[in-house]
């Protein structure tokens, strides 16, 4: 059973420079990246914050490509707040939070050429690979867009492409040992502002309480692909830019951890 | 042609490895994990909480809510369309008649109490893994109960009477296959959940879940360790 802290609490701890599970506001939790965990998807991991964790699976399929885009495959996220995960995701259809952590991972992911779909054309106008990504949160204790999106990219970056029969794959055939070719790996990164403190990895009691959020997506480079700002407050110009900061340095640490997961 | 060996390499009585622990979702009430060879269920609970809408509620007992969910990249082929199918509702309502008769929810009236169960990976079985991770996640809870549900498939390939079938074995191609979910209440032998499909003879069947008996014994074993061990507590 959760017990909730007061907002006034989290915020006297946080001018203090601590918080409620005694991390520093720009300290994350532990976090491990898994791959391969499910015997039955193509790609698949499992990546924690803390006790936030989240499974995500690639299914590969085959079909038409669209008329109008005949040389291209197709990449579909799909992020459901599992109500297993949080006691604030009720069973039925999804909240506007909910529908708002998912939307922000596919745009993050789709928006950013994770994957280039001309790279998933097998035979021009007639055959085209259809990726399917489920992300699937187990215990959803905050951070959820970063975590499912790490998660995303980590089962997307390790698919193995099932051989063809009768242009559909043979799922019970060994892997052809050609992998999902992934072409970029985009890294959201969320920030809270509670009172006049920015929090990072903040946990679903934190995030509750936060005044904005800001989710800044990046590549490798540095550029920004992807932003989203939520919350019921306000930022000014300088929060955001020292938000810009926070994001892209840690999304270049992320990013190292991430490789090195996956090798 | 008889079915000489199987698939894995098992004996025709044994399980395939079980693993289980429980306190796996912390912002549930109760969890657990059950994976049974290649099928892994994860099953939480949250509650006893207010039901709504309020038609629902008993005003003589809490209400036991089952929520099966397939993860989609969870099945051996193509991918399982999220969101409740005809399937799921069914077995959301199997898996419920299997764990009432050891739960007492007269102390909740007006309540719900909702397990969750959902399947990362299946390999056939995961009405009984998913039996067996929500008894275990209930008692994390801490709900009254009278004992775990362990539940397994037994069943025929061919011509021999096995355990715990797995996909390969549901498909084996020659003679008659029947699979047979049972699940049952260690301490006293009561049979909660069967079903069966395929073909069988009446003396098959009831030698099939005799032979295979001593299947629950080492569940609820495997069970009641993991839910001991999260609070320190000794088995029995």
């Amino acid at each position: 059973m959760q017990i909730y802290a007061s907002k006034e609490h989290i915020i006297a701890a946080l001018q203090k420079g601590v918080r409620l599970d005694g991390r520093k506001p720009e300290e994350y939790r532990k976090i491990t990246i898994e791959t391969n965990v499910t015997a039955t998807a193509e790609g698949s991991a499992r990546v924690k914050f803390g006790d936030s964790e989240v499974i995500a699976g690639v299914k590969l399929s085959t079909g038409t490509p669209y008329p109008d885009t005949p040389d291209k495959g197709v990449l579909i996220v799909n992020a459901e707040m599992l109500p297993l995960s949080n006691p604030a995701f009720e069973p039925g259809p999804p909240s506007i939070n909910a529908i708002e952590t998912s939307r922000v991972i596919d745009r993050g992911i789709r928006e950013s050429d994770t994957i280039n779909v001309k790279d998933l054309c097998i035979r021009e106008g007639e055959l085209v690979w259809l990726v399917n990504v489920d992300i699937c949160p187990i215990n959803a204790d905050g951070t959820m867009i970063d975590i499912g999106a790490l998660a995303a990219i980590a089962a997307l970056k390790g698919a193995k492409l099932p051989p063809l029969k009768d242009d559909k794959p043979d799922y019970k055939a060994e892997p052809t040992g050609d992998m999902l070719p992934v072409s970029s790996m985009p890294i959201p990164i969320t920030v809270i502002k509670i009172g006049d403190v920015l929090v990072m990895d903040p946990t679903f009691e934190e995030l509750s309480i936060a005044d904005s959020r800001l989710t800044v997506t990046t590549l490798a480079d540095g550029t920004i692909c992807a932003m989203q700002k939520g919350g019921d407050g306000t930022l000014k110009i300088e929060d955001i830019e020292k938000m810009l900061e926070l994001t892209t340095k840690k999304a270049s640490e992320l990013r190292k951890d991430l490789e090195k997961a996956l090798k | 042609m008889t079915y000489a060996k199987r698939y894995d390499g098992r004996k025709w009585t044994e399980t395939r490895p079980i693993t289980a622990e429980t306190g796996v979702v912390k912002m549930a009430d109760g969890s657990a994990r059950f994976k049974i060879g290649k099928t892994e269920a994860i099953a939480a609970v949250y509650g006893p909480r207010d039901l709504h809408p309020r038609f629902m509620q008993d005003p003589e007992k809490g209400v036991l809510r089952i929520f099966y969910s397939m993860m989609p990249f969870s099945g051996a082929g193509d991918r399982v369309r999220p969101g409740p199918s005809r399937r799921s509702k069914e077995l959301n309502l199997v898996i419920q008649k299997a764990l009432l008769p050891v739960l007492n929810l007269d102390d909740f009236p007006n309540k719900v109490v909702d397990v969750f169960v959902v399947f990362p990976q299946t390999d056939a079985g995961s009405r009984c893994a998913g039996i067996c991770a929500a008894s275990m996640a209930l008692a994390d809870a801490g709900m009254q109960m009278k004992d775990v549900v362990s539940a397994v498939s037994v069943g025929k390939v061919d011509d021999k009477l096995v355990v715990d079938m797995d996909y390969a074995e549901e498909a084996h191609p020659e003679g008659e296959v029947a699979d047979i979910p049972v699940a049952v209440i260690p301490s006293t032998g009561e049979i909660t959940l069967i079903q069966m499909d395929g073909k069988i003879t009446k003396e098959e069947l009831i030698k099939g879940v005799k032979d295979g008996w001593s299947a629950f014994d080492t569940i609820a074993d495997i069970q009641r360790k993991a839910i001991a061990g999260r609070y320190g507590g000794k088995e029995e």
